[in-house]
């Protein structure tokens, strides 16, 4: 029953302090790492990631201006005739390759679509254009930059194409760019194990090839026009853990993406995570022991407190039950004193008259005289009764008395002298000498030497010795008795508990566990102190200890 | 020396008669009384020397019994019996005067021993006080 409530009260106070100590901080460590800090992180892979855009989409922008400046430059600062000779066309493009390796080749069309000079390393010359799509828009746009196509070289290509009026003729001169250069050019943007980057146009078609399987010229699907269409700047979006980083090139109906893993991104982050998790494990397992061992040492006060409440009840009751009894023994022991007082003096009269009479003379007089002798002897036996009841509740008065220890040792011992008997105990006695008187409280000594013989019997059962020896110890002016018995004895591991409050072996309504712990308190306060000696299967010898006070 | 007097005062009738008894047979005079009162007014009749008086009795007490006749006779010797143990009482007689005391029941020759010995007693404080009386008057 006891220990339900002490089990509850634990229970409470270590649910209390587990959520005052855990849920704040299990609460604070994953706002702090699954909230705010993917919201930081979101938040600057997406500005990164905006910059990277932009920035990619100038460079194209710039790559084109700068192949269209090119290709103006050549075609306005040379005529029809100069650049149809192949070999002039070769070496234009010697020339132009060896500032910048961007295009691959060159060619002169006709109004007629006929290829008629080519510089580069495919066969192309005489190949006639009229029909193709690219032919018809660099006629009407003058300038023209072509989507990825397959063309007569059977080889994904994008070409820029300038038309130049000559009089009423015009003829086109054609440059293709060198896929290896572009591609690189977007693929700068393809960052970490993961990142991609491409350009798509405005149907979805790849560009430059995707890193992760697409080839140029298959379609993607993952972004649809809706999206494309709505780009008006950089913008990025984030697609389940992948960001994307979209903007449009303007001088195509192009769009430039660029992907980055935020699983990726974040994995440095996610280190940081297990870490801070993993502290959190400890300190979790940390406040859990803390407060296991806070909360066991509080109980242990508590059940302590509770024990030592209980003895200081038990004392008292103890020695208001003694105070009751001292106070009926007394009245009864009076009573009874003086009628036997009487009968004392009555067989004493009768053997004073008997004395006068002539033996003889008397049929019965040794049986009379006998009689009245033995009436003598039990009245003698009852006034050693009723004098140790009065003994008895003369010392329950706290005092400060002159204590003969031999006499209260012996007096003691006679109130369990019958009980002894009983059980075929022999008391042997070896009292020193002329002891030292002590100056102690009678009632609470005999008490104390009660409790330890009361123990011997029960330690005893049947058969046995119980032995009283009384000493004196000059250098430390203490006197001791020394009460040892042939009973069980106790095993060493258990001395320690003895004198602790309820602890006992005895069933419950033998023992109350209390015997030892009021002696021990007594004799504490009494100035002295109690020592055991035991053996299991030997028997056990209890020594108190009481200073030698003379009084002043 | 065998003349002394001696009052036996207990409230127990039977028992100061048997005690009479048992006193007369050994030569020493008594006389009863059976309160504390009864030993007052006898007191002042007859010539006493030594008092056996129970310390516990009905009205007037032992204490109080021997504080009265202690004024009627200062040299009066008490002898107290007592029924209960009680140091205290015991002490407090023999600080009013009280010769000593004897615990219920009694053995009748230790009752005797301390009834001759208190006699011994007094007589030496009369012939000290006779003394001191021849020399006051031999001065006058
Ligand atoms: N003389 C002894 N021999 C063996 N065991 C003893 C002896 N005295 C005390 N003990 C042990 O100490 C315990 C506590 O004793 P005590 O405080 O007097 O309580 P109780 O006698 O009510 O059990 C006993 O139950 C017993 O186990
Ligand atoms: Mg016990």
């Amino acid at each position: 029953m006891e220990i339900e409530i002490y089990g509850r009260i634990r229970g409470k106070i270590i649910t209390t302090v587990f959520l005052f100590s855990l849920i704040p901080m299990v609460f604070l460590v994953f706002f702090l790492l699954y909230v705010q800090f993917d919201k930081i992180y979101t938040d600057k892979i997406t500005n990164t990631l905006k910059t990277m855009v932009y920035n990619k989409k100038r460079s194209i922008d710039l790559f084109f201006e700068e192949r269209i400046a090119q290709i103006k430059t050549l075609a306005y600062t040379h005529n029809y005739e100069t650049l149809s000779n192949d070999k002039y066309l070769s070496e234009l493009l010697n020339v132009v390759q060896s500032t910048s390796k961007s295009i691959v080749d060159l060619g002169i069309i006709n109004q007629d679509g006929e290829h008629v000079a080519y510089a580069g390393p495919y066969k192309l010359k005489g190949v006639n254009y009229k029909n193709e799509q690219w032919f018809h828009e660099v006629l009407f746009k003058e300038i023209y930059i072509s989507d990825v196509f397959m063309g007569f070289r059977k080889f994904p290509h994008i070409i820029i194409a300038l038309m130049r009026k000559d009089g009423g003729k015009f003829w086109i001169l054609r440059a293709t760019i060198d896929s290896n250069v572009f591609n690189s050019l977007v693929q700068g943007a393809q960052v970490g194990e993961k990142g991609d980057a491409y350009l798509v146009n405005s149907d979805s078609v790849l560009q430059t090839p995707s890193r992760f399987g697409s080839q140029v010229l298959s379609k993607i699907d993952f972004l649809n026009n809706e999206v494309f269409n709505s780009i008006i700047d950089e913008k990025v979006l984030h697609l389940n853990k992948i960001f994307v980083g979209l903007s449009r090139i303007d001088i195509k109906k192009w769009h430039l993406v660029i992907t980055k893993d935020g699983n990726e991104e974040m994995s440095q982050f996610n280190d940081v995570k297990i870490d801070a998790v993993l502290i959190l494990i400890v300190f979790i397992l940390i406040i859990i022991v803390g407060t296991f061992m806070v909360s066991k040492s509080i109980i242990k006060g508590l059940i302590l407190s509770e024990k030592k409440k209980s003895m200081i009840d038990a004392n008292l009751m103890q020695s208001s039950k003694m105070a009751a009894l001292g106070k009926l023994a007394a009245g009864v022991a009076h009573e009874i004193n003086n009628p036997l007082a009487l009968i004392k003096e009555s067989a004493g009269w009768i053997k004073d008259l008997l004395s006068e009479e002539e033996q003889e003379k008397i049929k019965n007089f040794v049986e009379y005289e006998k009689m009245a002798n033995k009436i003598e002897l039990h009245v003698e036996r009852a006034r050693s009764v009723t004098h140790r009841m009065l003994g008895f509740a003369r010392r329950l008065e706290p005092a400060q008395e002159n204590v003969d220890f031999n006499m209260l040792a012996d007096q003691t011992v006679s109130f369990l002298e019958s009980e002894a008997l009983h059980r075929n105990i022999k008391i042997e006695k070896n009292l020193l000498k002329d002891i030292p008187l002590i100056t102690t409280d009678t009632a609470q000594v005999q008490q104390v030497i009660l409790n330890i013989l009361d123990n011997a019997i029960d330690a005893i059962g049947k058969n046995g010795t119980i032995g009283l020896r009384t000493g004196y110890n000059d250098s430390e002016n203490k006197i001791f008795l020394a009460i040892s018995d042939t009973g069980i004895g106790i095993p060493q591991e258990e001395a320690k508990k003895i004198f602790d409050p309820f602890y006992t072996t005895k069933r419950p309504g033998d023992g109350t566990g209390l015997g030892l712990a009021i002696s021990y308190n007594i004799i504490e306060k009494l100035g002295g102190k109690i020592e055991v000696d035991s053996t299991v299967g030997v028997g056990s010898t209890f020594t108190i200890y009481l200073p030698i006070r003379r009084i002043a | 020396m065998n003349t002394v007097k001696v009052m036996l005062v207990d409230d127990e009738v039977d028992f100061t008669e048997i005690l009479q008894k048992r006193m007369k047979k050994r030569n020493i005079d008594t006389l009863i009384a059976n309160s504390g009162k009864a030993a007052i007014s006898l007191i002042k009749k007859e010539k006493i020397d030594v008092v056996v008086l129970d310390m516990k009795m009905p009205d007037l007490d032992g204490i109080q019994t021997m504080k009265e006749l202690k004024k009627i006779n200062p040299l009066l010797e008490v002898i107290m019996l007592t029924g209960h143990a009680s140091l205290g009482i015991a002490k407090e007689g023999i600080e009013l005067g009280a010769f000593d005391y004897l615990m219920k029941p009694i053995d009748t020759d230790s009752l005797i021993f301390k009834i001759q010995d208190a006699y011994k007693r007094k007589i030496l404080q009369e012939e000290k006080i006779d003394s001191i009386k021849e020399i006051i008057k031999s001065r006058s």
